[in-house]
């Protein structure tokens, strides 16, 4: 890659620094230079996020309809599958499975209830209600 | 504490090769670059493990295991290292407080899923990210993370989070750090550079296995044509995403550090006089010029522009081009006669 070449297209983390990739000049002599992001990227990452939203989605209006529990909702958004969430909440995936069911969830301890709140980084009542707002 | 307030932070591509030359400069090894770095740990890689699922999509990497750049720069160059896991916060906590209070600057495995001074974008289960922290002031942890341009700060709340991110290659709060020592001599690196070259072209050449090194980038190629069929054309278009931000996204210095590489053969010329270097390091400027049109294609693909069987198959064989580029790269660097 050239060194006029190198992207400067504004990423999200563009905006906080900028990132290094190395490019050449005339001759071919490599040095770092300096990028602000590149379209091709920030794409990639937005079907990414797209995807992800989709899968929010769903597992809200499942949990509204009472066919999952919020955690479902909680762990898509969290880009957790059922084996993080168990390490991150100390328990066996078995036990997550579980809590992923309504009438089980809705039966768990307030310190139950409270570690997976803090895992999701949100309150107790925004964890049963998933009222959350997006950063 | 204030025996590291001339830490000296340093933006890098890649963390790791990164926060390797960050610590090796810090005791006194000024010569260390990170490209150097990167070609002396052998980082140069490409994997893809098929029966392996990261976030529903493809495991591709790029470069060589978490870890290995640091160990084996160190290693090459007879630095001690020494490297510790934790099952206790606090004592993961502790030891690094009295690191510190030593003068060490310390780096750190962490995952990015909690790291806040990430964009939320960024924020995926990643657990191989580097970082050094070499201050504490207060509660508060000084951080030089090498992705950043300036240096940052965590609490000690916010360090442990990270430092015991959970899920695959968890950290448990793994430090590392290098052992003040004699200078490096020039002979020393050219050893280094060198034995790091040898085993970079037995990663890529002659790694058992269709799926790692020059063969699995075939194998990737020839699985992508399938994808369309496989996948259907939204998924299909997902995995493309993936790989592209396998081999873009922050960390690598561009075309899956491919551009590293041939900064690193430039600067290994610098030591060992063979023109060789200068020649080979073109090959990689063209590779990475290559992975990088391919991801343009992929962009096509995964944005709907593109969708045709045809456009998977132009995408497949890009891979294939730059799998006989680069074999005949690291052939050529396995005929190098060092002196």
């Amino acid at each position: 890659m050239k060194k006029q070449d190198v992207p400067q297209d504004l990423s999200s983390l563009g905006k906080l620094t900028t990132e290094v990739c190395y490019a050449t000049d005339e001759s071919g002599k490599y040095s770092a230079e300096q990028s602000r992001g590149w379209d091709v990227k920030i794409q990639a990452l937005d079907v990414t996020w797209d995807e992800v939203k989709k899968k929010m989605e769903t597992a809200r209006q499942k949990a509204l309809n009472n066919e999952v529990s919020p955690l479902q909702f909680f762990m898509e958004r969290g880009v957790m599958d059922i084996g993080i969430l168990a390490s991150y909440a100390g328990l066996f995936k078995w036990q997550v499975k579980r809590h992923l069911k309504p009438s089980v969830f809705n039966k768990l301890s307030d310190k139950r209830l409270r570690k997976y709140a803090e895992v999701f980084n949100v309150t107790v009542d925004e964890l049963k209600s998933m009222n959350v707002h997006e950063q | 504490m204030c025996m590291n307030s001339n830490f000296q932070h340093k933006q890098a591509a890649h963390c790791e090769s990164g926060v390797t030359r960050n610590l090796l400069q810090n005791i006194g090894i000024d010569k260390m670059t990170e490209p150097l770095a990167f070609g002396i740990g052998s980082g140069l890689f490409f994997v893809y493990i098929p029966f392996i699922k990261i976030n529903g999509g493809p495991a591709i990497a790029f470069r060589s295991m978490p870890g290995i750049i640091f160990k084996q720069t160190c290693k090459s160059l007879g630095i001690t290292v020494h490297r510790k896991k934790f099952s206790s916060k606090e004592k993961a906590q502790e030891f690094l407080d009295a690191r510190l209070a030593e003068g060490h600057a310390v780096g750190c495995q962490v995952g990015v899923y909690y790291l806040p001074y990430f964009p939320k974008e960024y924020r995926f289960h990643f657990n191989a990210h580097n970082l050094i922290v070499y201050d504490k002031q207060g509660d508060n942890y000084l951080v030089s993370d090498p992705i950043m341009d300036t240096p940052t700060s965590l609490t000690s709340y916010q360090l442990e989070r990270v430092r015991f991110a959970k899920g695959a290659l968890a950290p448990k709060g793994q430090v590392y750090y290098a052992e003040q020592q004699q200078p490096v001599s020039d002979a020393q690196m050219k050893q280094a550079i060198q034995k790091g070259i040898k085993k970079n072209v037995f990663n890529m050449l002659r790694i058992p296995g269709p799926i790692a090194g020059i063969k699995g980038i075939e194998f990737t190629g020839r699985k992508i044509k399938n994808w369309r069929d496989k996948l259907g054309i939204e998924k299909a278009g997902l995995y493309l995403a993936q790989l592209v931000r396998m081999q873009e996204e922050i960390g690598t210095g561009g075309g899956g550090f491919r551009y590293l590489y041939g900064a690193f053969l430039q600067e290994a010329h610098q030591y060992h006089a063979h023109d060789e270097l200068i020649r080979i390091s073109n090959i990689f400027t063209q590779s990475g010029d290559l992975w990088r049109t391919s991801a343009v294609q992929a962009a096509g693909i995964y944005k709907g522009r593109l969708g045709s069987q045809a456009d998977f198959n132009t995408m497949g064989d890009y891979l294939l081009e730059i799998a006989a580029l680069e074999k005949k790269a690291f052939e050529d660097l396995s005929k190098i006669k060092w002196h």
